[in-house]
């Protein structure tokens, strides 16, 4: 194998891994973009807040590095869950507080709230954990399990953390379509997104529907920052607002509101943004991501599957 | 519980009142002077500051007058973005962008190491000219797109544009096989850029017979004071006048029901890039001055945290009021870089204060937005508006 | 007595996506007329008024406004051609005082420029002084002397409903559409408001288009009816020859209807 296409496998393998974490944090933003119409500029702050809480419990589990394969099948599943359930209670709390008495003033006053409460959080995550890189333990070892098979040199790598990876998220994504597509629930969010006061007039309790999108989106992002502890090793106070609009502009992508849209979105960010960092080097990434933002909005609002919401003012 | 909630209502909403009686009694007190005693007082108060400050300082060594100057810097810009959010409604989240140009726009026109050496005087306004430009840049793609979008697109800009700034060490720009320019250094990077030009009053000195020199401002606090002061009443007299007038209407037509708006003959297109424009020729103007008062401009002045500490100035004083904003840039700059930046972490010497400024003011964005949304230093919601004629005619 | 044509449609649709909001819509309104558009919910009427003041462009056909095409002019072109309008539901700038609504109106054909306003010469000072003197007289035309320095927000129903007006006749019209201007009003109010439409029309020259649900503003003043049903024409006429149309009967009250109606007719 050619060392070219060495060095693009194993970028296309960061694209992919970026991918999967940005499609967890824009499946939160465009469902509940989808219901309550608004942006929820503190989403990203949730993907932060995953990645420390869960640092937290490993700090109180006190597991060995690395993790022994009991802990894998029976802890680190654990650690997960409570990560999903506190973020996503977290979101359930904020929407309560800050977003719902606002629901009915102006279009600005809940995303100025939104601004308010993700600096906030950012800001406590910087006094709480410190403002540089703060390191994830080492949990799962990096061997490359693939070693030898395809060429001579380490740069197609298949790691332990790739089988996470794919192991956790791939069942979410797909539990969670079968969840919005086949269940009752599902449908009552889907009928939510579409026409709120009519959803209510048929008897669904929207105030629940919202609150139940919120704790979803926000138990993703709480995965998808413990998966990427797990995954990258480092993580700092900010990560979130970066890469929190790095998957809205992946969501912006798919087309907000669409779920599909939303991975197929994050999956091309992802290669983006992989591709980027490799190629171009520095803060590039950020240039052209922002600027793909700029132009996807100009250009092709509903995105590239198609949005639920108008983007444009009517 | 909910009696207790309820009690806590009902004495924020009696605050509230009370809060709004006071503004209203000072604004109608300030109403009643004469127009030749509020114009004596405004200048008596601007005197005095820099003696008062000097002799406060020997007391308590906070820097008052630099961070007084810090304020009038932060309400300049402030008032530029209120011409956006709070006139025309257009939540724009990444104003310190224009700041960052309006400092380097001066940078590289007075840099030595690019040689242009523009006179002060003539260089800030080609900065808020440049600074009107990129206004309408970042303004233009927003023109369609809900409020949302719209704050989106201008807080990706925010980002985007310095870190450009913070990229272009080295620009290199070849086509084919011809380059263009190679390894152009524009703002040295995240170094920044020093020493910058300064006001040159040799002239005055050669008129007063003044040995070459005397009257160089340096960075005298003093006279950047008077610079600061001179800035800010600039900016509150174009605020001032476009408030009521034509264009101003037309903001507020805007915000109000922009469908209306251009229903009743306003081309929308045209007046919200006026908006972006003026509203950033502002920071033009600030950055310039800012800039040249330090000397040296880095990047990291012109981060995220800026421009939304611009938006909590505009909302918690009160967007689209301009003597509100005047008081509260002034009051919560100062009580930023006064108390929370000095006496906070004099209070508590070993935690990480600092970041919890910022979690003060994001949820002072949350209560005043959930609580009083009409902000803080506006004057009670005017129903009675100063005519242009008076009832007599 | 020969007036000309002040407002044409030939052959307008108006579609989105799968749906025909207006159907081949052929309408013409002389100079001087007062017309109204009446038929049941969601016939397209107001979708219409949109067309025509340029908030959507036809997807066939064409407007004509005093003789020129205007489809596809954007929405404050149309208003500096003639064209005015108020809203179905209240489109008032909230915040902004009743008198201030009416300078907004007057936008267009102020002359200073940004650059003016900030220095206020003296043409600048004497024209915000003439708009400020005729939005008083507006306001006092539409009964709403006093009232300058409310807020638009604060003011009673009935009263905003006027203000809508003022501030569209502010903008200078030739032609005058207004939607459902007599909604929400009681029988006093809406014979205060017939007048009023009729003393545009008498007194100040205007054309104006209605539309309407009240059958009886609509038979008292109209020179010309037109019905729409499902974004098509159906009937158009004189009052009280649509008024026995049994096209428009089935229209609004149904088949069944027309069939008991007509069957009472013949006892």
């Amino acid at each position: 194998m050619s060392q070219e296409l060495e060095i693009l496998l194993s970028v296309v393998r960061t694209g992919l891994s970026y991918g999967t974490v940005l499609a967890l944090i824009a499946l939160g933003y465009t469902m509940v973009y989808g219901i309550v119409e608004m942006i929820n500029f503190a989403h990203g702050d949730l993907f932060t807040f995953g990645f420390f809480i869960s640092l937290m419990i490993w700090n109180v589990l006190s597991p060995p590095t690395p993790l022994p394969p009991e802990w894998v099948i029976l802890i680190l599943p654990i650690v997960l869950i409570l990560t999903a359930l506190l973020t996503g209670g977290l979101n359930v709390a904020i929407e309560r507080v800050a977003y719902r008495p606002l629901r009915k003033s102006s279009k600005l006053a809940p995303l100025i709230t939104a601004v308010g409460m993700s600096f906030a959080l950012q800001s406590l995550f910087a006094y709480i954990w410190g403002g540089t890189t703060v390191n994830y333990p080492r949990f799962i070892p990096t061997t490359n399990l693939i070693a030898g098979l395809i060429s001579e040199t380490n740069l197609v790598k298949f790691t332990p953390r790739d089988i996470l990876l794919l192991v956790v998220t791939i069942p979410l994504m797909i539990g969670l379509m079968y969840f919005v597509g086949r269940t009752r629930m599902g449908k009552a969010m889907r009928a939510s997104a579409q026409d709120r006061e009519a959803a209510g007039m048929v008897g669904i309790n929207v105030n629940r529907i919202i609150a139940i999108t919120f704790f979803i989106g926000g138990a993703l992002a709480g995965v998808a920052g413990t998966i990427y502890g797990l995954y990258f090793g480092q993580g700092r106070f900010i990560m979130g607002f970066e890469f929190g609009l790095f998957a809205f502009t992946s969501a912006v992508l798919g087309g907000v509101g669409n779920i599909g849209g939303a991975v197929l979105g994050a999956y091309i960010i992802g290669m983006v943004q992989a591709s980027s960092d490799f190629y171009v080097g520095g803060e590039w990434s950020r240039v052209i991501i922002f600027s793909l933002l700029i132009l996807m909005l100009v250009f092709r609002p509903s995105g590239l599957l198609g949005s639920t919401q108008s983007v444009e003012k009517v | 519980m909910t009696s207790q909630i309820s009690s806590a209502k009902s004495l924020l909403a009696s605050a509230g009142a009370g809060w709004n009686g006071f503004m209203t009694a000072v604004g109608d007190g300030w109403n009643k002077i004469p127009r030749w005693a509020q114009i004596l007082l405004v200048i008596v108060v601007i005197v005095v500051v820099p003696p008062i400050s000097t002799s406060l300082e020997r007391a308590t060594n906070f820097g008052l007058l630099g961070q007084l100057n810090r304020a009038l810097i932060y309400v300049a810009l402030a008032l530029g973005l209120n011409i956006v959010v709070g006139f025309t409604g257009l939540l724009d989240l990444g104003y310190a962008a224009f700041f960052a140009i309006g400092a380097y726009a001066f940078g590289i026109m007075t840099w030595p190491t690019h040689g242009l050496m523009f006179s002060f005087f003539v260089a800030i306004w080609i900065c808020a000219l440049v600074a009107a430009f990129f206004g309408m840049l970042v303004g233009a793609p927003t023109l369609r797109l809900r409020g949302d979008y719209l704050a989106i697109v201008t807080l990706a800009f925010g980002e985007i544009i310095p870190t450009l700034v913070r990229n272009f060490k080295e620009i290199t720009i070849q086509i084919g096989g011809w380059t263009l320019i190679k390894d152009f250094n524009l703002t040295n990077g995240p170094l920044g850029i020093n020493p910058l030009g300064k006001p040159d009053f040799g002239m005055v000195e050669e008129v007063f017979s003044l040995p070459s020199g005397t009257l160089a401002p340096g960075v005298n606090p003093n006279f950047w004071y008077f610079m600061a002061v001179a800035l800010v009443l600039l900016v509150l007299f174009v605020s001032k006048r476009l408030e009521f007038s034509r264009l101003g209407r037309a903001w507020r037509a805007i915000r109000e029901d922009e469908t209306a708006a251009g229903f009743m003959g306003i081309n929308v297109v045209r007046v919200k890039l006026l908006s972006f424009a003026i509203g950033a020729s502002f920071s033009g103007l600030a950055g310039a001055v800012f800039a040249s008062n330090l000397g040296s401009i880095t990047p990291d002045a012109f981060r995220f945290q800026v421009s939304i500490f611009l938006l909590i100035i505009v909302i918690l004083s009160g967007a689209g009021s301009v003597w509100g904003v005047l008081i509260g840039g002034v009051f919560i700059t100062i009580f930023d870089g006064v108390f929370l930046a000095q006496i906070l972490p004099a209070i508590f010497p070993n935690s990480d204060v600092q970041n919890l400024r910022w979690v003060f003011f994001g949820v002072g964005l949350i209560v005043i937005m959930l609580l009083r949304p009409q902000g803080l230093f506006a004057p009670a919601q005017r129903t009675r508006q100063k005519p242009a004629v008076s009832a007599k005619g | 007595m020969s007036r000309k044509t002040l407002l044409e449609a030939r052959g307008v649709s108006k579609r989105f996506g799968g749906l025909t909001a207006v159907n081949t819509l052929d309408y013409t309104l002389m100079e001087g007329m007062i017309a109204s558009i009446i038929g049941p919910n969601g016939a397209g009427k107001t979708t219409f008024f949109n067309v025509v003041t340029g908030y959507y462009t036809p997807t066939t056909g064409t407007v004509f406004f005093d003789g020129k095409p205007i489809s596809g002019l954007k929405p404050h072109q149309l208003t500096r051609v003639g064209i005015g309008r108020t809203f179905q539901t209240i489109r008032l700038f909230n915040n902004l005082s009743a008198l201030e609504n009416v300078l907004v109106g007057m936008h267009h054909h102020l002359q200073s420029n940004w650059w003016n306003d900030i220095l206020k010469p003296a043409k600048t000072r004497r024209e915000e002084l003439g708009a400020e003197y005729q939005a008083r007289s507006l306001l006092e035309y539409v009964g709403l002397a006093g009232s300058e320095h409310e807020m638009a927000k604060s003011l009673p129903y009935g009263y905003q409903r006027r203000l809508e007006i003022a501030r569209a006749l502010a903008t200078n019209p030739k032609l005058l559409l207004l939607d459902e201007p007599t909604a929400g009003m009681n029988p006093n109010e809406t014979g205060e408001m017939t007048a009023f439409i009729k003393g545009l029309r008498d007194a100040l020259g205007l054309t104006i288009l209605l539309i309407e649900h009240d059958m009886q503003v609509v038979m008292t003043i109209s020179d010309k009816v037109t019905v729409l049903d499902y974004g098509q024409k159906i009937s158009e006429g004189l009052p009280y020859e649509i008024q026995n149309d049994d096209r428009v009967i089935e229209a609004y009250l149904g088949k069944r209807a027309l069939e008991v109606l007509r069957k009472n007719d013949r006892k």
